[in-house]
């Protein structure tokens, strides 16, 4: 089965979120995006795969509501899927004065959530990342590993309809990055959340996406698209196949003509 | 390396401690040899006498002086958190008020002294003084504390569209914490130095009962043995405050900051 065909699997599924004609343009006058649109469809885990300063951190930021465009819309299926987004960083950005426990109770102590009521959504919600044993500690016994299971925790605890993955698994070591990247499928089949993700790792994106959007560096120009059977198994397997291997040869010949295009 | 505490408590204590009966061994011998008189330099045995002799008078204006230094840095913290916290609101806030507060912070407390005693009560002046060079690094540390929350936290209190005062609760006053303590360290230090420079300016015109107009007292007689007892107290109560903020410091910053972590390491 080829790529393109795969394509029209998901065509269909309806989008949470569409990006219209969306600019960003920063203040001291740097174009991060121009004319740029997107539709996040209601399911999929979407990666945002490009070279360093795309302007696919930004992409997320704007559809979490974190920065505001500066040009075109950003629409929603419904006002509270807007209102209930998870977002995991780059870094695991736990508060280091704060246990575990807290730090998955944040979200919904913000909502006003009593801590007795909320116990058993985070008690669930660390089980499922295996940190329920390490609930007392502080962020800083914990391995890079288990504290981004903390921050992913912390963002499901709130059963986000979409949770954004800024690069969270770019700084941990290739064992542990598999075993999360794993360990996220499951927590995807279990919580249905749509997921978009941010990678500069062709082999990450190829592994876990339904789609791998290509981004230029010319301002979030969009490169290609690429779309994976959400019904083909994630596994060892999947990761010798034909198909993975394909995955990848083309995104890594979108991503191959993404830097090209910048280099002046 | 894992050390046990009682290897840190012999490495932090025991050392300085062993220096300092070495030092005083050197002084008490030079003293006997050298055959000086007490009224020049007294060996640590006769200010320790001293130190017994006059335990009531001398204890009795360490009071004096430990009392005012604390009422300072307490009225000191809450006004510097609470300016610290206006300021923190709104840049205009910070522009009106900041430059008196620096204003005050570099002129020299020496030179404010004798005209606060002009106008108020010599106890109260004392305690101005102190309170005047304690605010300023209590205000500007917990200022810089509020100001630089990490921006991946302000990202995710923003994202769960967390109130001002949600912020401030869980993010803010938190994040601001090590800062404060650092400042509260200094203004500790500050507040003693203060209100001794203020007893002075008050002993100088004969006025007061702090440690520090007993040294002037005691210049005043020749008394040179209780300048040095009166000395010596004023410098273990600088010691003391400055341990007591440290270990309040460290209790409340353990685990998680680098500041607190770096002493268990």
């Amino acid at each position: 089965m080829s790529a393109r065909e795969i394509a029209d699997v998901q065509v269909t599924a309806p989008a949470l979120v569409s990006l219209r004609a969306v600019g960003k343009i920063f203040p001291s006058g740097l174009v991060a995006l121009a004319d740029y649109d997107l539709d996040v469809r209601d399911g999929e885990i979407l990666t945002l795969l490009g070279p360093s300063g795309c302007g696919k951190s930004t992409v997320l930021r704007l559809i979490a509501g974190l920065a505001s465009p500066t040009a075109g819309a950003i629409d929603w299926s419904a006002p509270q899927v807007k209102n209930n987004i998870g977002v995991v960083f780059q870094d695991a950005t736990l508060l280091p004065w704060a246990s575990v426990f807290d730090n998955v109770f944040l979200p919904l102590r913000l909502k006003g959530v009593p801590r007795q009521a909320a116990s058993p959504r985070i008690e669930e919600a660390l089980a499922h990342v295996g940190l329920l044993n390490f609930s007392r500690a502080l962020p800083r016994e914990l391995s890079g590993g288990m504290r981004m299971r903390c921050a992913i925790a912390r963002a499901l605890v709130t059963r986000p309809t979409l949770m954004m993955m800024d690069e969270p698994f770019a700084a941990l070591d290739e064992v542990t990055r598999f075993k999360l990247n794993d360990d996220l499928l499951a927590l995807k089949r279990r919580f249905g959340a749509t997921i978009v993700f941010v990678t500069h790792s062709v082999f990450e994106a190829a592994y876990l996406s339904t789609r791998i959007v290509v981004m230029s560096r010319r301002a979030g120009r969009l490169i290609d698209e690429i779309e994976i059977d959400p019904a083909i198994p994630r596994d060892d397997d999947y990761r010798s196949s034909r198909t993975f291997a394909d995955v990848c040869r083309r995104a890594s010949q979108a991503l191959r003509v993404s830097i090209e295009e910048a280099t002046p | 390396m894992i050390q046990k505490p009682s290897a840190i408590a012999w490495r932090d204590i025991g050392v300085p401690l062993a220096v300092l009966l070495a030092a005083l061994a050197l002084w008490e011998a030079l003293v006997r040899w050298k055959n000086i008189p007490p009224y020049i330099l007294p060996a640590p045995s006769v200010i320790l006498a001293k130190l017994i002799e006059d335990r009531e008078l001398l204890f009795s204006s360490l009071l004096v002086t430990l009392g005012v230094t604390i009422e300072a840095l307490i009225i000191a913290t809450v006004c510097g958190v609470a300016l610290a916290l206006l300021i923190a609101q709104s840049k205009w806030l910070e522009r009106a008020l900041l430059p008196f507060a620096i204003t005050l912070q570099v002129t020299p407390i020496i030179a404010i002294a004798p005209l606060l005693l002009v106008y108020l009560q010599p106890g109260n002046a004392v305690l101005v003084c102190a309170f005047l060079v304690a605010f300023f690094p209590i205000l500007s540390n917990t200022s810089l504390g509020l100001a630089s929350v990490d921006f991946g936290l302000r990202d995710l209190f923003d994202l769960y569209r967390a109130s001002p005062w949600q912020k401030l609760i869980y993010l803010r006053l938190p994040s601001a914490l090590p800062q404060f303590l650092a400042g509260l360290r200094i203004g500790g230090g500050l507040a003693l130095i203060g209100a001794i420079v203020a007893e002075l300016a008050a002993g100088a015109s004969g006025q007061g009962t702090g440690l520090a107009y007993r040294i002037v007292e005691a210049g005043f007689r020749l008394d040179i043995p209780r300048m040095f007892a009166a000395l010596a107290l004023i410098s273990l109560s600088g010691l003391a405050i400055y341990g007591a903020l440290a270990a309040l410091s460290y209790v409340l910053l353990r685990g998680w900051h680098e500041s607190a972590r770096a002493q268990d390491e």
